[in-house]
């Protein structure tokens, strides 16, 4: 491929990389540029540094399993790659989640959402030459994921929204974490927004600096923050409403010039609105009475669970491990579905009987467990960059025959080259900033 | 009602390369001739349809079939909020389907990745290389037949000496 760029080079232009390794190619990615002193004549994209058999591995792990990999797609905001899979098996299978459920994918998909535009407004801050922004956006980050692994149990590798639910209820203390992270949140916003918005140092590497015509970015199939910076009010979470966005209010903010600016600004415009979204969530989620009231007998350890229950079934509840906490079977109807084909037993279940163990092993050995029936389907959600789409094929196995992830962020990279064309070496950087390529998303 | 008239109008102006239609789990499905993808495309593209989004597209690998590889593209219409899945099924020795990277700018990708992982090739696509392999590479990994752990290493292991 170099060669042909190459070849159709002029003698006297001088060719160079830039990347994979390059501190703002984000070290999985590669333009090769052609240069006239420093106005670059031709570009081309190299992706794939990244790629690492996605949906290969899919096709050859059970449904259950495959979750995990999920997580790596993009690595920002793994709770909305994990509900977009989730949600296409379950478009599949037809299973109805609960609604304390839902909202709760409504809650970590916003928050996902809000930690991904800052990191891609940190990174194309400080690409800039803005380092204050990038620490102040971390520092808000921070906030989120601590919100997210208290619930979750992990900041990145999440595998939390499962098929048919969630994995367990949040956290005891999520509400007062949610709150400051809004807190923080929109301090930080604040912050940047006086740190940026009419800095001229910034302003001049993004103001009408590879701008994006509407009806290209449409001809480009770009979607999310990029599609809506042109001007078009395309958003999943309100053209097709999933889970309880209909229930919520929000706006949906659009730029109008499709420059980078404006793909900086609609990212920003979106995270207040999000910050709304989930200031929204927290009294659907809050509890009237707390599960545990009244007096219990002392829980059993699953040892003595399992010798009480061989003459009859044991009366005290099972000890589970910390880790399972909000896995419990009182919270379990509330946060995943009951049908038995689709979600394991309950864990009290699993350790204390036998019936329960069997029902385990059933749900998750090779083999056994999930089968969705043979058909497609594509499923979309509104992901940091844009429509997440998987499409998927069953023949009605225990895994996948196909699983095609449509990328958002490929889509929006490809018109990389054509932007830079006829510009300085300098405007690369924020342009590519601005685009919020991730590597797993784009290479898979 | 409006995926039934998207299906007849595409029955009334494409009578013999309509091989199939119908709806899966809420999307219009169309099977289609190979040979008329340009056509339809592009009658979907223009008014009233107006899918003047090519969102995704991607092929499927069934071995068994004579028909081995089935291309499938999800169109989508910003204006009318719908989307339709057109699907093409090509032969098992080499593969071939019109491009569409006249009509739309990111099928140069689209078809790139495809020809890459599948090894279907599209007629009159500007530069059809390898997207996510690298130049040297053997084989189309999304085949069925492709073994799951086959590796080929860009450099040998040194010897021990």
């Amino acid at each position: 491929m170099t060669s042909a760029f190459s070849a159709a080079a002029r003698p006297e232009s001088l060719l160079i990389n830039m990347g994979p390794s390059h501190p703002a190619m984000h070290g999985t990615i590669r333009i090769l540029l052609e240069l006239d002193g420093e106005r670059i004549l031709d570009a081309d994209t190299e992706i794939g540094y990244l790629h690492r058999g996605f949906e290969k591995t899919c096709e050859n792990r059970t449904w259950w399993n495959l979750l995990i990999y999920t997580d790596r797609l993009n690595y920002v905001s793994p709770l909305i790659n994990n509900l977009g899979y989730a949600m296409a098996v379950e478009k599949l299978c037809g299973l109805a989640v609960p609604e304390r459920a839902q909202w709760i994918r409504i809650l970590m998909s916003e928050l996902s959402r809000i930690s991904d535009h800052l990191t891609c407004i940190a990174a194309m801050a400080m690409e800039t030459g803005a380092f204050t922004a990038f620490l102040y956006n971390m520092k808000a980050r921070e906030y989120l994921w601590d919100v997210i692994e208290q619930t979750t149990g992990a900041r990145m590798t999440t595998s939390y929204i499962r098929i048919g639910g969630v994995r367990a209820d949040l956290h005891r203390d999520y509400e007062a974490a949610v709150r400051k992270g809004i807190e923080e949140t929109r301090k930080v916003i604040k912050d940047v927004r006086g740190l940026l918005d009419k800095n001229p140092i910034f302003l001049g590497r993004t103001r009408d600096i590879a701008v994006m015509p509407r009806d290209e970015a449409v001809s480009f199939g770009w979607t999310g923050p990029a599609l809506r910076s042109t001007g078009i009010a395309y958003d999943v979470r309100k053209a097709q409403p999933y889970l309880t966005y209909d229930r919520v209010a929000f706006e949906i903010p659009t730029g109008d010039r499709g420059d980078n600016l404006d793909r900086y600004l609609v990212r920003m415009a979106e995270m207040e609105q999000s910050l709304r979204i989930l200031e929204q969530c927290l009294p659907r989620l809050r509890r009237e009475t707390t599960l545990s009231a009244g007096p219990t007998p002392p829980p059993l350890d699953p040892v003595e669970a399992i010798k009480a229950g061989r003459t009859s079934p044991p009366r005290s509840p099972v000890r589970l491990s910390p880790n399972l906490e909000g896995a419990e079977s009182a919270v379990l109807p509330e946060i995943q579905t009951s049908d038995r084909l689709y979600a394991p037993p309950a864990k009290e279940a699993a350790y204390g009987t036998i019936e329960g163990l069997i029902g385990h092993f059933q749900y998750f050995m090779k083999g056994h467990g999930l089968r969705p029936p043979a058909g497609e389907a594509y499923a979309a959600v509104e992901g940091g960059n844009g429509e997440l789409g998987f499409y998927i094929v069953s023949d009605g196995t225990d895994r996948p025959y196909r699983l095609h992830l449509r990328a958002p962020c490929l889509h929006v990279v490809s018109a990389l080259a054509g932007l830079i064309k006829g510009r300085l070496l300098a405007d690369i950087i924020p342009t590519f900033g601005s685009m919020n390529m991730i590597g797993g998303e784009l290479d898979r | 009602m409006e995926e039934k008239d998207v299906l007849t109008a595409l029955d009334g102006a494409f009578p013999g390369d309509i091989l199939e239609s119908g709806t899966s789990l809420g999307d219009p499905v169309v099977r289609i001739r190979p040979s008329a993808l340009a056509a339809v495309a592009a009658f979907l593209k223009t008014e009233p349809w107006t899918f003047t989004m090519l969102l995704d597209a991607t092929c499927v690998d069934y071995p068994d079939r004579p028909e081995r590889f089935e291309m499938v593209y999800h169109f989508f219409s910003l204006a009318r909020n719908r989307r339709i899945r057109i699907k093409a099924s090509l032969p098992a020795t080499a593969p071939e389907i019109g491009s569409l990277s006249a009509l739309w700018k990111n099928a140069d990708w689209l078809e790139r990745e495809i020809f890459d992982m599948f090894g279907v090739r599209f007629a009159g696509h500007p530069d059809l290389r390898r997207l996510l392999m690298y130049d040297g590479f053997e084989g189309h990994p999304l085949r069925k037949d492709y073994p799951l752990r086959m590796r080929q290493p860009l450099f040998k292991k040194r010897e021990a000496s």
